[in-house]
């Protein structure tokens, strides 16, 4: 009936009960007062008898429940004191049994139950045995429920139990555990019955209303873990089994949940870890909809959190070997619960992989046995595409990672890469930096080329296209971050033996190499640096690392880096390859391998030739070949003149006369080079500064002829730099007079232009050039006197 | 008028007392008009003994053919109204014919009456005892004097007193089993038990123990059967489940019972029956009737 009722109708019959409630109480009060025991009790069962109501909600009714129980601790206190009412407390346990209806009388004798037990007439083992087995006449779940909720309230501090003042004989926790078992088994059974009550439309309701009576079930189990006296071996031998029948028996989903979840929460750690076996079976033998997993999740954490609060605790975890018991039971779980999604089990790894982390941190034959499970579970269906179960997996996988914060050990793990084989492959990505990210926090140094190929099998999401990807989906910053990071990860590949150093190169290199064009790019240079930290480090190593039968020498490895680079200008990365080159020309001539540094420079001509025509490009291109080729001195003149002349060609051909002249001017260096055995051909400079003075010249008029305003007067005060520059270092074919003219032409050009805007550019580069002139002359000293020479 | 009316009062007042009349205990019996008097409470073997009183009118004399006390044991049934039976009589005579002018007291006694059946006061008979004194007068009229007295009779606990239990039920639809732990039980006992619900498909509102009284009177074609219920005991609210046991504890004394009577003197029989009441949620009763013996235990005559 009340299911059909609205809850308006519900206010009005709750509304109806407490004024039921309170008419009677009245009338009880005024009783009380007259110390009238008879009509005490008429008027307090007339005022119970409100609480026979079936109208009501859980919440409604718990609302008239408190009503009526505020009113019978009153009640309580009057039966309490003899001289008000005359009759021994035993006379008036019978009396109030005479009330005709059963709910009433209930609460009456429980109260006068709870007086009785505090006079000490009777044991409170037997009034409560008493009292309980007589609460089994109201049935009606709720009512029921409320009722024995009542009574474990008020023995709640007359419990049996040692310490107390009601203590008994020498069973006399077992009785008080006995009072609570059986009330909350009771309990339970009228908790799980108010689902067989109402039409089945309105389950839902009724779940809810069910959920919200639970705490009223699960108070017996706090009662449980509190009673003093119950020591393991009680618990073990029959709290624990009886809670546990109880559970499993009532074959009802949201009370076994609930309930284990409250064993769980409720009885001390160390309880748990000496019952594992028990707890573990009962969990098996769960309604299979019931969501065991949270519920094993919850017992490894707590002992887990046991296991981490003090080391001393943990040889019990070897004695009663947790591990394996609970690597048994899940393992148990998840194959009787065929219904639990993927999510389910992977949950259930995860949180058996974090207690075995906690528990047994040297285990890591543990930690691979629970990953060989998981990839069982996972080859046993199809691939994987739930998102929480796949973000389950990583937290599986990335468990170990933060546990030894050192990949290393991850990689010994033979089935971790099995278990990356089931992520799809953006998961496998996510992955992938997480272990990438792992290692840089760490600065773990990878050292051996076998686990570099393992890390590199596991952060294949990365490194390649898998197979049938959707490339075209991917986020351009994403795939650049990810690069990135596996281009900071070839940075980690350490090792101070050249010889396995040269393996790990070659195991990245192989593995990059299949990349593809948008990921060399980002994976060739920081290899190429690899390669040539190690050629530097052979190098300064030198001595003994030359002859046939030592795998790791420089021209090696060069050849390996001109085959890795070649392939980059495929890609076609060309400018990055001319970079690479240069590097590599400049590392091998410091190792004196003038013909490979040639053969560098000369690829890095002919890209730029073939492959860089943006004007933009060449010009940084040029100044880039202009910058190494000037600090290479392994050539010989034959060779240097070839590319120094190279250089200076492709100089005097760029496209913008600005930027021939700036190259121009930069070509000046190759001839002169500021070293104790550096090339020193004045004369060559000097012809390059001309001509680039030429040049700008021929840019100054250009301007002038397509903007009617003369140019540049920076590409002189520039050019008049070098030529303090040369002339500073002792150039012989520099003359002051040079300087000097260059001055007056700067001058010139300045005045001749009326353009006042113009000019404001270039002033202050030309006088502060003219000021560090003066500043060299007042300084005296051999540069004073040299520059005295310059007039200004 | 007052002449008139002085002339058909009756002569003198006639009372009787009983010997130990002041320290007998009295109980409560409840008359025709609905008023409640107290009476002395006898039991069977006793001796009966008192003093008859008669003493006349101021300035009347009392002619009489002899004064009688009679002791009766009567039964009436109320579709009789007014015509008892006696099942036991008997006589003293007190005084020879004569005139009694002043206040004269005879004692008299009945020694160890046989008085074998209890007091009972039900819905179609009543069995009391009496003490009737008769003052004969010859045309005036007999003064008739009643004085009831109680009589209670106690039975030993019984030597043999099994347990009731039973199972009952509806085919697929409810079975239980139950048990009450004695099948006689004294005015003052408590009634223990179980029921066991061994299969329950029926949605159960409450379940009640009543305790009916079912008397009979006459024979034959002519018999009368009344039912009363006394107690209506609550014994479970809601449904229970299979399995599922409800203790039963029933104390007697609040209600108002009297011991088993079986054929009493071949005119009325009152028996006890505990009637198990299950009643649905559609308010169909289900029920199962099982006769208790009830008796007097003699312990129990210090309370009501």
């Amino acid at each position: 009936m009340r299911r059909l009722a609205g809850a308006e109708d519900e206010e009005k019959w709750l509304a109806e009960g407490i004024a039921g409630i309170q008419h009677n109480a009245f009338f009880m009060h005024r009783a009380l007062d007259a110390n009238n025991l008879r009509e005490v009790l008429k008027y307090s069962a007339l005022m119970l008898s409100e609480l026979r109501t079936s109208k009501l909600s859980p919440q409604k009714y718990y609302d008239l429940y408190m009503r009526a129980f505020d009113e019978l601790r009153q009640l309580e206190v009057f039966f309490k004191d003899e001289s008000r009412h005359g009759l021994p407390v035993v006379d008036l346990y019978e009396l109030v049994q005479h009330a005709g209806n059963i709910l009433p009388r209930m609460y009456l004798l429980c109260t006068v139950g709870s007086v009785y037990i505090k006079s000490k007439q009777a044991p409170s083992k037997d009034v409560l045995k008493d009292l309980v087995e007589m609460c089994r006449g109201v049935q009606h779940p709720i009512r029921g429920l409320f009722l024995r909720s009542y009574l474990a309230q008020v023995s709640r501090d007359k419990l049996p139990e040692i310490g107390s003042e009601y203590e008994g004989d020498a069973n006399t926790v077992m009785d008080a555990v006995e009072f609570v078992l059986q009330n909350f088994t009771e309990m339970n059974k009228l908790w799980v019955r108010i689902q067989h009550q109402g039409p089945g439309t309105v389950r839902e309701k009724q779940e809810k209303e069910r959920n919200e009576l639970r705490d009223l079930v699960g108070k017996n189990l706090h009662v449980l873990g509190q009673i003093e006296g119950v020591d393991l071996e009680m618990y073990k031998e029959t709290v624990l089994p009886r809670v546990l029948e109880q559970v499993v028996n009532c074959k009802d989903e949201l009370a076994q949940y609930y309930l284990m979840e409250c064993i769980i929460q409720v009885f001390p750690d160390e309880y748990h870890l000496q019952t594992l076996e028990t707890l573990l079976a009962a969990c098996t033998q769960l309604m299979p909809t019931v969501d065991t997993k949270i519920v094993l999740t919850q017992l490894m954490d707590r002992l887990s959190n046991y296991a981490a609060s003090s080391p001393d605790v943990l040889h019990e975890f070897l004695q009663v070997e947790a591990f394996a018991k609970l690597s048994n039971a899940i393992g148990k779980v998840i194959d009787t619960q065929i219904e639990m999604p993927i999510v389910g089990a992977m949950t259930l790894f995860v949180s058996l992989l974090t207690f075995t982390l906690r528990v047994h941190p040297d285990r890591l034959d543990y930690v691979d046995q629970i990953l060989g499970a998981c990839v069982v579970k996972l080859s046993s269906v199809p691939k994987l595409e739930d998102a929480r179960a796949m973000k389950q997996v990583v937290a599986l996988l990335s468990a170990p990672l933060e546990k030894y914060n050192d990949i290393v050990t991850a990689l010994t793990l033979s089935n971790y890469p099995r278990v990356m084989d089931h992520l799809d492959d953006g998961t496998n990505k996510v992955m992938a930096m997480l272990i990438i990210q792992s290692i840089m926090k760490n600065n773990s140094c990878i050292s051996t080329a076998d686990k570099v190929e393992v890390l590199f099998e596991l952060i294949k999401g990365l490194i390649k296209d898998l197979d049938g990807t959707d490339t075209e989906e991917l986020d351009e910053e994403d795939f650049q971050e990810e690069q990135n990071s596996v281009a900071r990860l070839i940075h980690m590949l350490d090792n101070e033996e050249p010889e396995e150093m040269l393996k790990i190169i070659c195991v990245v290199r192989k593995h990059l190499m299949t990349g593809g064009t948008r990921r060399l790019p980002f994976t060739v240079p920081p290899l190429v640096f690899s390669a040539l930290r190690l050629v530097r480090q052979l190098e300064s190593q030198d001595g003994d690392v030359t002859g046939e039968d030592v795998p790791a020498t420089p021209g090696k490895i060069f050849q390996i880096l001109n085959q890795t680079i070649e392939v980059l200008s495929s890609v076609p990365c060309p400018e990055l390859a001319l970079r690479l080159y240069l590097q590599c020309a400049e590392a091998a001539s410091d190792c004196d391998l003038e013909p490979v540094a040639y053969e560098f420079f000369t690829q890095a001509f002919i890209l730029y030739e073939e492959e860089i025509a943006d004007s933009k490009a060449q010009v940084t291109a040029i100044h880039l070949i202009i910058g190494t080729l000037q600090r290479i001195n392994v050539f010989g003149v034959e060779n240097r003149d070839t590319l120094t002349h190279k250089a200076t060609g492709y100089s005097a051909r760029l496209l913008k006369k600005p930027d021939q002249c700036r190259a121009v001017y930069a070509c000046s260096h190759l001839f002169w080079v500021d070293d104790i055995d550096g090339i020193k051909d004045g004369e060559r400079a000097l012809l390059c500064l001309r001509r680039a003075l030429r040049i700008a010249n021929a840019a100054q008029q250009m301007a002038n002829a397509t903007r009617g305003s003369s140019g540049p007067v920076t590409l002189f005060v520039e050019i008049l730099n070098k030529y303090i520059y040369f002339y500073e270092k002792g150039n012989p074919h520099i003359t002051p007079s040079d300087v000097q003219s260059l001055i007056e032409l700067i001058n010139t050009e300045m005045q001749s232009d009326d353009n006042g805007n113009r000019r404001t550019h270039s002033d202050p580069f030309f006088t502060s050039t003219l000021r560090y002139i003066k500043f060299q002359k007042q300084k005296g000293g051999l540069m004073g006197d040299k520059y005295d020479l310059i007039k200004l | 008028m007052n002449y008139l009316l002085g002339a058909f009062k009756p002569a003198c007042n006639v009372s009787i007392t009983f010997t130990d009349g002041k320290n007998r205990k009295q109980v409560p019996i409840k008359k025709d008009n609905g008023q409640t008097v107290m009476n002395p409470l006898f039991q069977s073997q006793e001796t009966i003994a008192g003093k008859v009183i008669i003493e006349p009118y101021q300035g009347k004399k009392v002619e009489h053919n002899g004064v009688k006390v009679e002791l009766l044991g009567q039964i009436e049934m109320y579709f009789d109204r007014g015509n008892f039976y006696d099942f036991t009589s008997l006589v003293r005579e007190l005084d020879v014919p004569g005139d009694i002018y002043e206040r004269k007291t005879y004692p008299f006694e009945f020694p160890t009456v046989e008085m074998p059946y209890d007091t009972y006061n039900g819905v179609n008979v009543r069995l009391r005892y009496v003490l009737k004194v008769t003052v004969t007068r010859g045309y005036s009229g007999s003064i008739v004097e009643y004085q009831e007295f109680m009589v209670r009779n106690y039975a030993p606990p019984p030597p043999i007193n099994n347990s009731i239990k039973m199972e009952v039920g509806i085919e697929d639809c409810l079975h239980i089993e139950f048990e009450y732990n004695k099948s006689k039980y004294h005015l003052k006992d408590v009634i223990l038990g179980k029921i066991y619900f061994l299969l329950v498909r029926i949605k159960m509102k409450n379940m009640d123990l009543e305790i009916r009284r079912r008397e009979s009177t006459g024979a034959g074609a002519n018999t009368h059967v009344e039912t009363e219920t006394l107690a209506k005991f609550e014994l479970m609210d809601g449904t229970p489940v299979r399995g599922e046991s409800i203790p039963v504890r029933l104390f007697l004394a609040p209600y108002d019972l009297t011991p088993t009577h079986r054929n009493i003197n071949n005119k009325f029989s009152v028996k006890y029956y505990l009637n198990l009441v299950l009643v649905d949620e559609e308010d169909r009763r289900y029920f199962k009737q099982q006769e208790i013996t009830l008796y007097r235990l003699k312990a129990d005559t210090s309370s009501v």
